[in-house]
Formats: structure tokens, sequence, C-alpha cells
């Protein structure tokens, strides 16, 4: 019994300590689950007060074996159902055997954790530190040891929804109020303690409250009117959320509703089966794929040059004080850097300061922040319309216009103000950084660093390398943009980079098939089926059709300098005819949508005499050419080295593009589909559509994309 | 020879306000169906002993709507003890599922005499309160995409450009014809007051038809289904039908059927049992159909049904005098006029559930016997009656007076 210890103390009481040899957390994997029923079946044959549940590690169980669970096949369905069964018997026989079981929370209870901690009759977590949680659903799967099953009998529908549908975390004094914990502790001993003292006092058979005759689901049974309603709205409200993408909430919440018709052990055998089905389905590889092993190499350093020591910077300068340098300076300051926000005029880096106070503000009347804690986020910035008081700053992170000549004035300008050692990043989305660098005196000290809008909100920060760029630089931006909170990717210099490229790429497909006939409705519904927050068209019209004229402008004489002239596409010529009839976008209230005061926005009526329509569309070529068409620019992109790795690749598409969660990212996309298929797909769609499905060279030489 | 299924009569309550102020609250659904059924046979002087079967559409058949109201209701009536029944549930369509099945057993001559009809109590037993795997699983519901009906008549009007005006006009149009038709005795002979134990009318003509009816009046009411499509049945809709950028919310309480209590009855036989007890049949049932269409619109079921039904006849739509749309939403009957280019004098003539509600097991019997009765003041010969139906299906019956 490896991963579970066994002691007995002087009052009987059982002590099943879990403890996963060499390593740091306690894992719900093959090994574990074997020792576990093998304890089960020891205490069966035992004579003993009650048990308690603990561990030794610094959290109490970290949740399922995911490398286990991501490499499991349709085929091998039927063992681990077999072995899925046997655990949860074992579940069982702690809860009914009839003496008490207590949990002892130290600390983080995930997962699989939470749901052998929800198979005791009592449960206590320490008051700091513990958190408790079934994140199942955030990596397309179903909780698999009982733990949906339990959480609506002891919640009911509706309280269960959160934690359940969307995998909400909790902490222990949270769990505390609603009735998931028991009880709190202020220290591993009193909890001991407390366990203990509550295994002696109690009498009788001990029962879960569902094993009793006068139990009634919490919320209402099966046959309550306002239940009934729930029922009947809950699958519509899902798909307003998830748009039909997204197999495991729907999956949790078939579960949970089938689970209240039936009797308890029943309801687990339901509940394995979707479990097999889901953690066996490509979604789910896709998602644990990306938002669990590339995610966390990203976190953990994995596009940082080792080599370099770790830095921690304690003053950036922020020069440009529109709604990105406000919002990066927030995002410091809000991370305890401080931040020295300069503009040529002082009154904007002034307002751009009071940006945060009103972010801040938001969020302590959301309760999400101490009132006292806004005085020293505050303080960290200084606001300044001098160049010199940049002095001291150990990076300057330049956010003006996207203007090369400006650019340049302002790079010239900070060097000379705090030296030209100083590392100098550059928050652009398509200029190339290489370029930029050549107004820098240190163009190794020079990189891309590109913040998506709003900064406080977007979690991804694009960083480029400049052709000279050096490690040490590197490295400093890639710990920086950890210490903000937010999530690095690391590419190398290009026209667009890496997202704003395959950020074209949607939206120039949107604008294509609106030339082409397919209706502006068919357009953006197609996007929000397929998984995309946000429809392409909208999407121009938020970026505003004016800045994509710019970009385009200055692409057109950067290519026309480099003797590449930039031939016009259909979705050019989009843009050409929403321009001459005045529509720039969202803020000038008029793009491809109208937005009137005061309701909701809608498509420009003109589009389809405009652009005159054909019936002739099928949603799912819509969706799959919105899909397509960015996976394929992203494998252009990879073949010519401006990413290079797949985690930059996924991670960089949905966390700062909303490339659809389901698929895993832009290139974990073409694994969805297997690179043979994908392939063919992508040959039918060239033929029918155009060279933007033309298939990189690179795709041939791959038979998985890793 | 086939035998022909002949209509012999058709009797209705009057349709109760569907909620505690309505008149029929007080009248339980069973004493509703009790009292008709002594009704008809005073009316028609047979021996219940003689009727074959009853057959009532319920659509939701629980608490004391629930089991088998027709065998029960037989027995509150003190018929004889030989007489079947059973109630069926073709949800919207169940009364004239009654008439069709009834009509197929006289056909088949296995049968001779039979009542066919349906009752609801809305007042009493809630719509939507029998569950169903539709409503309440979960995994159904996604895989299927349901829908509160009202989205779907929301979804067709945004389909086919019907405003917030235009829908109105056609449900003020209903109330004025409805009313107009009360006020000629249109419905004198099938109409039966609904009495108490002793004998005192409790209400003798449909509670909901308001003759001063105007469109500034409906103008004022708000969208039924916005809140609903809000929260999520919209983009169920959207996803079925992504040429749609949003669902205009144009149906609201007055544009759409009126929720009431109400129970209706016909009797049927062959042409022998007629000639047995006496009787003239007033009409013979020519076709009869049913069809599946899609679920999410889920209304859009009368026009394939109709055609189906023609089909069956051997007619065109040209050779039908007059129609009974049900009115469940005004959209339906907007939708069937326009993919069957018919013209509205000869649709619901009378008004319909919009002025008259929609007792949801009657009213397929009920608009049987209204079309019945008009054909028979114009002289006129042929008519149809079709109601779309829940789930997505619709419903159609042709019949032909003698």
């Amino acid at each position: 019994m490896s991963s579970i210890r066994m002691n007995q103390d002087d009052d009987a009481i059982v002590h099943l300590t879990f403890s996963k040899p060499d390593a740091a957390l306690n894992l719900m994997d093959s090994a574990f689950i074997d020792d576990f029923i093998a304890v089960i079946a020891q205490l069966q044959k035992l004579d003993f007060t009650g048990i308690i549940l603990q561990s030794d590690k610094s959290s109490f169980f970290a949740g399922g074996d995911l490398d286990q669970l991501s490499q499991l096949q349709p085929n091998q369905g039927s063992s681990y159902f077999a072995q899925l069964t046997a655990l949860k018997k074992a579940m069982r026989w702690l809860e009914t055997n009839g003496k008490p079981v207590v949990a002892c929370i130290n600390g983080a209870a995930l997962g699989g954790g939470w749901e052998l901690a929800l198979a005791s009759h009592y449960r206590i977590a320490l008051d700091e530190g513990v958190i408790l949680g079934l994140p199942e659903v955030t990596l397309g799967l179903v909780p698999g040891a009982g733990g949906v099953v339990r959480m609506t009998r002891l919640l009911g529908l509706k309280r269960a929804f959160p934690f359940l549908l969307e995998g909400k975390r909790c902490s222990g004094t949270e769990g505390f109020d609603i009735g998931l914990i028991h009880r709190l502790a202020d220290s591993p001993e009193a909890m001991q303690a407390q366990a203990r003292s509550w295994i002696l006092a109690q009498r009788g058979v001990v029962s879960q409250p569902y094993d009793r005759t006068d139990f009634s689901v919490p919320g209402g049974d099966l046959d309550d009117a306002n239940v009934v309603a729930l029922i009947a709205l809950a699958p519509a409200q899902l798909r307003l959320k998830t748009h039909g993408t997204l197999p495991a909430p729907e999956a949790v919440l078939a579960v949970m509703v089938e689970s209240l018709r039936v009797d308890i052990d029943t309801a687990l055998k339901l509940e394995t089966r979707y479990f097999i089905k889901l953690a066996t389905s490509q979604i789910a590889k896709n998602m644990i794929t990306t938002f669990w092993h590339q995610l966390n190499q990203l976190k953990a350093g994995a596009s940082r040059p080792p080599s370099q020591p770790n830095q921690h910077l304690t003053q950036v300068g922020v020069i440009g004080a529109g709604m990105m340098g406000a919002g990066i300076a927030y995002a410091l300051a809000n991370n305890g850097i401080k931040v020295v926000l300069q503009d040529v005029q002082l009154e904007k880096a002034v307002f751009a300061k009071s940006y945060s106070a009103t972010i801040l503000t938001k969020r302590i009347s959301r309760g999400q922040l101490a009132d006292n804690a806004v005085g020293r986020i505050l303080q960290r910035i200084t606001p300044t319309s001098s160049s010199a008081d940049l002095r001291g700053c150990e990076m300057i992170i330049e956010a003006v216009f996207e203007d090369r000549g400006i650019k340049a004035a302002v790079t010239k300008q900070a060097l000379q103000a705090v030296g030209d050692d100083v590392i100098m990043a550059s928050n652009t989305s398509t200029l190339p950084i290489s370029s930029l660098a050549k107004a820098s005196s240190k163009p190794e000290r020079f990189i891309g660093l590109h913040f998506f809008s709003p900064v406080e909100k977007m979690p991804l920060v694009e960083i480029i390398k400049g052709k000279l760029t050096d490690d040490e630089t590197l490295a400093a931006v890639y710990d920086l943009v950890l210490q903000m909170g937010k999530v690095p990717i690391v590419v190398n210099d290009g026209r667009g980079f890496f997202t704003s490229r395959v950020f074209s790429a949607y939206t120039h497909e949107g604008m294509r098939m609106l030339a082409e006939g397919v209706p502006a409705a068919v357009i953006e519904n197609g996007a929000s089926q397929a998984g995309f927050p946000v429809g392409p068209l909208a999407l121009v019209d938020e970026v505003s059709l004016s800045l994509l004229d710019k970009i385009r402008v200055q692409t057109r004489a950067d290519l026309s300098a480099d003797d590449k002239p930039l031939s016009a596409s259909l979705a050019d010529q989009v843009l050409d005819v929403l321009l001459a009839h005045g529509r720039k976008g969202k803020l000038t209230g008029a793009g491809f949508y109208d937005y009137p005061n005061r309701a909701k926005k809608h498509l420009w009526p003109q589009l389809t005499e405009i652009f005159p329509v054909h019936d002739d569309w099928h949603i799912d070529t819509v969706k799959e050419r919105l899909l397509f068409v960015q996976s394929l620019e992203a494998l252009r992109a990879y073949q010519e080295g401006v990413v290079t790795s797949c985690r930059d690749a996924n991670i960089g598409s949905i966390m700062g593009l909303g490339f659809p969660i389901w698929t895993g990212g832009v290139l974990q996309l073409v694994n969805h589909y297997g690179v043979e298929q994908f392939n063919q797909r992508a040959q039918q769609l060239c033929e029918q559509f155009g060279e933007q499905f033309a298939v990189p060279q690179i795709l041939n030489q791959w038979s998985s994309v890793t | 020879m086939i035998p022909q299924a002949f209509i012999y009569d058709a009797i209705r309550t009057p349709r109760g306000l569907g909620k505690a102020s309505g008149a029929l609250h007080e009248v339980k659904p069973i004493r509703l169906v009790a009292d008709l059924l002594n009704h008809l046979q005073q009316r028609n002087q047979f021996d219940t002993k003689s009727v074959d079967d009853i057959l009532l559409g319920c659509v939701t058949p629980i608490g004391e709507q629930g089991a088998n109201i027709a065998k029960t209701a037989a027995l509150l009536a003190g018929w004889d003890n030989d007489v079947a029944g059973v109630s069926l549930n073709r949800f919207c369509g169940s009364g004239l599922e009654a008439v069709n099945m009834a009509a197929m057993k006289i056909r088949s001559g296995w049968e001779q005499l039979i009542v066919a009809g349906g009752i609801e109590s809305m007042s009493r037993v809630q719509m939507g309160r029998d569950g169903g795997a539709w409503a309440q699983d979960p995994q159904t519901s996604l895989n299927t995409g349901f829908m509160p009906q009202g989205i779907g008549a929301d979804l067709i009007a945004s389909l086919d450009g019907y405003s917030r005006h235009d829908i109105d006009s056609y449900a003020v149009q209903s109330h004025l014809r409805a009313a107009a038709a009360w006020q000629r005795g249109a419905f004198a002979n099938s109409v039966i007051p609904v009495t108490d134990i002793n004998g005192e009318i409790i209400l003798a003509h449909d509670e909901l038809v308001r003759a001063d009816c105007s469109l500034a009046n409906l103008a004022k009411l708000k969208p039924a289904f916005a809140a609903l499509g809000a929260l999520g049945f919209d983009s169920v809709a959207l996803r079925r039908y992504p040429q749609v950028e949003h669902i205009d919310h144009v149906h609201t309480a007055g544009n759409a059927s009126g929720i009431v209590d109400g129970a209706a009855l016909l009797l049927l036989g062959s042409e022998q049992a007629g000639v047995q007890w006496g009787l003239k049949p007033r009409a013979r049932v020519v076709a009869s159909a049913v069809v599946g269409t899609d679920p999410t619109i889920m209304l859009t079921g009368p026009a394939p049904a109709a055609r189906k039904a023609l089909a069956v006849a051997g007619l065109t739509i040209a050779d039908i005098d007059l129609f009974e749309v049900n009115e469940a939403f005004a959209a339906v009957v907007m939708r069937f006029m326009n993919e069957l280019n018919i013209t509205a004098d000869k649709v619901n003539v009378n008004g319909g559930a919009i002025a008259m509600g929609h007792p949801l097991g009657a009213t397929g019997a009920i608009i049987v016997g209204s079309l019945l009765t008009e054909l028979e003041a114009r002289g006129l010969q042929r008519g149809m009656v079709t109601l779309c139906v829940g789930g997505g299906m619709g419903i159609a019956t042709i019949i032909e007076r003698i």
C-alpha cells in the first residue's frame, strides 16, 4: 500500500494517510485506486471506531491522473469501467459501513481528492489555504468518482450548477458557509483533535443524509414545480454559454438530472458511463493537452531561455497613456510593480491613471478587493509628461500609436533619458520588431511585447523576439509577464507576428464570405456555433475598419519598399466598400453593424444590397472555413519559424484570439481531425474557396502535431 | 366497399378563462365531459350500450385528468358498462386525432358508433406539468433542440418577416370575427352551457372574446417569450436557423391562443349506426393526415399535413371551401395562408383560439364542429381542419357535407 498509510490509534480510530511516494501531490492514479480498494478490503475485516482521511503532503489531494487519462483510448473503456466501479464500491462502503468517517482537509482537495472527501460523513478544513472543487469539466471531463452524484444530492441542482457545470472552486470557509464543510480548524493539530472527538462522540449507525429515509433533495425533488422549470431551462442556458461546442458540461448536466431519478448506486453507475464516454473523447484530449500540459509548461517557463536567472522587476516605465498604456500600467501596479506613466500631455497620463482607479472601484464593489488596497496600488503609478522621470526604470514599455516614426522618436527619447542599457519593449500588434529595433542603439535590448485589449482582462502577452534580441532580455520580459499574472508566449519576428496574423486570417475569411454572398447573419452565427466568442464581422467593427485600413496602408508601404507589392483580396474590397460608405466601426456607431443608442447592435440592413446573398451556403462549411483558415495560417507561421512550438500557438490562439476552446487551439485542431483528414479537408476547401486554404508543406511531414 | 365515417353531431362547452378567476375553474374536468356525454345522448337518443368506444384527447393527462378520463367520465355519466374509453395525447392535435381515429375505426368496419372529442381544464391541471423527456431530460433536450412553442412562433415571424403590427392585426380580426359569430348565434346549436348541480348556468358563452379588441390595446402587451429567449432558447433556435440574426419576439398573450377550460364531443358512426338510431349524417370524414416537421420551429406542420390529407383525398387546395387552422399563435395561421396561397376570407371565418381560447386536448374536436356548422350555414361542401402540434408535428382532416 505505497500510496496510503494505515494506522490505528489507541481509540481504535483508523488513520488513512494519503502519501504518494516520491511526489509532491497525491494523485488518483491506478496505483492509488488499487491501494484504496485493498485498504477498504482490509478494513472490512477490522474492528475500529472510525476513520480519518488525511494527507501528509502540503495539499490534501490533487485529483485525477491526467497523463493517464489523456492516453485512454475508446477500446480501454471497459477495463476502466471495471476499475472505477470497484473504486466507487469501496467509497460506498466507506460511507455505508456505519462507522464515522472524517476527512481532514489540509490544503487543495480537487477532483478525485474532493470526491474522496465527499464520501466522508464529516469534512473538516483548515480555515486557510484550502481550495475545493471539481475542475474536470474545464478539461472536457465529467467527475468520475461520485462527484456529480454526491454534490447534486448534497446541494440540489441549482446550487450545484456552478461547481459542476463551470468547475467553480471555493475556499474552505466558503465551503463551510454552504454546508460542504462541516467544521473549520485553525491548525492541523486542532483539525486532528476535532476529527477524533467527533468520531468518539458518535453513537449508533452513522450515515450520509442521502442514505436516510427522510432525505429530500435540497431545493426540491424532480417533481417540484421550480425544479421542473429549472430543468427545462438549464440546457438552453448552457447552450447560450457553450453554443453546443463543449460536451463536458452537457454530460455533467445530464448526469446531474438522471442521477436524481434513480437510487445512488445506479446513479454512480450512470456517472461512470458518461465519464468513460468523455474521457475517451477527442475533445477531452484537446483540452487536457492544451489547458493542462501546455499551459503548465508555459507557466513553468518552457518558452524562456533556461540558462538565464529569474528576474524580478520593481519599476517599469510605460510610454503612451492611451487605452493600452493605461491598461498596462494597471496590470503592472496591481501586481506590485511601480510604474512611471509618461505621455507628452500630462493630463492624458493623469487620466490614464484614473482608469486604474475605475477598475479598482469596480473590483471593490464586486467584493474582489479590500477598500484599503486601492491607495496602495494607485500609489505605484506616477503620471508624468517628462521623459526624465523614466530614469531608474528597469524596463520601458512603449505603447504609443502604431506608427514607425512616432515609435522611433519615443524610443530614442526614452533611451536618452534612462540609458541605453534599459530593456525597451514595444507594444505593437503588427509592426516588425527588428525594424523598430533600428531606432535603438542596443537592438539586443529591444523586444516586442504585444498586450491584448482590454489589458486588465486579457490573460495573454505575446513576446516577440527581434533578430538581435538577446536571451537576457527575453528572460526578463518573460518573467515580467508571469509577474503580471499573465501567460507569455514567445514568437519570432515577422509581419503580424503570430496572433495578429492568425487574427487577420479570421476576419479576412469572414469578409471574403460576405463578398461571396454568404448572408452576414450566417457568417456571424456560424462563428458563434463553431465556438468563437465574437463573429469576424463584429470583431472587425470592434478593432475598427479604419485601423485595419491603416495597417494595410503601412503593410503596403513596407512591402512595396521591399519590392513585394500586396495584391488586393476580396476582403480588401469589402473593407473598401464599407469605408466608402463611411462605416468605420463600432466607435463611430457604424460598421458591419449599426449601433443604435440604448438598443442592441444589429447588422447593417444595406449589407444585403451591397453584397447580394445566395442560399447555397452550409453552416458546417462556414464553421470549418473560419477554423481551418486560422489553423492553416498558424501552420504557415510555424513553417516560417515565427512560432516555434505548439503550446505557444495553441495557448496564443485561445487566450489571445478566442479560438474555440474545444479545439485545444489552432494547431491542436489538426490533431482533432487527424493530420490526414485535416489535410484532405483543407485541400477541398482550397479547391472550392481559394489559396488561403493551401496546405503548408510542413504538414506533410507530420503524423500528428506536437 | 370501405364504410363511410359519418359525423352525426358535434357539441362543446363554452370556453372559460383558464385561471382561478375563470368561470369554469370550479368545474371538475370529469364533470365537463360527463355532462357533455349526457347532452350528446339526449340530443341523439342512442342507447349508450351501442357505443363502441369513447376517444378523448387530453394533453396533460395527470392528476384529475389522469389515468383514463374517457372511461371514468362514461362511468360518472351513468353510461352503460359496456362502453369502452381511451384517452390519447397528440399534444394540440389530440382532439382532432380522436376524430380521425374514430373515423378510421368506423371505416375499418370493426366498430359502428364512437364518441370522439377532448378535454382540458387548464386552470386546474397546469400545462406542462406532465413532464416528459423532451423538456425534462437534458440529454434529450440538448440533442433535439427542445424549445418552448412561443419561440418557434416568433421564429416563424422572424423568418417570414411578420411585424408585431401584422401579428396584432391578425389577432384583432380573430376577436372581431368571433364576436360577430356569437352575435348572430353561429354557435347556438353547438355550445352547451355548463350548469351546476342545481341546474343553474355557470357559463354559456366563450369568456375570452372581446368585441372591443383593438390594435391600440394589443400594442400595450409585452412580448411573452423575449425573456425565455434571452435566457438561452433564442440560441437554440439560431442553431437551426443561422440565417436569422436575432429572433423578433412579436407574440404576446394577446396574439397567441388563450389559456382556457373546455371540452368537446362528436358523435361519429357508420351509415348502419345512423339508420339504427334514426340519425341524419351531417358530414363524412374524407381524409386525415399527420406529419412530422422540424421540432425547433415546431409549428409549421399545418401546411405539409394539409398537402398530405389532400393527396389522400385526391383533392387540391381549390376544392376546399373553408379552413379551420388552429390559432395557436397568429404567425402559424399567417404562415399557412402564405404557404398554400389561401385568402383570409376562407380561414377561421368565425374567429379562432386567439379570441376564444385553446383548451389543448379539446380544440381539434371543437374546430371540426365550428367548421361543420359554418359549412352548413353557408351551404358549402368541403372544409379542412388543421393544427400545429408540439414536438414538431402537424395534423389535418378533410370533411365533406352530405
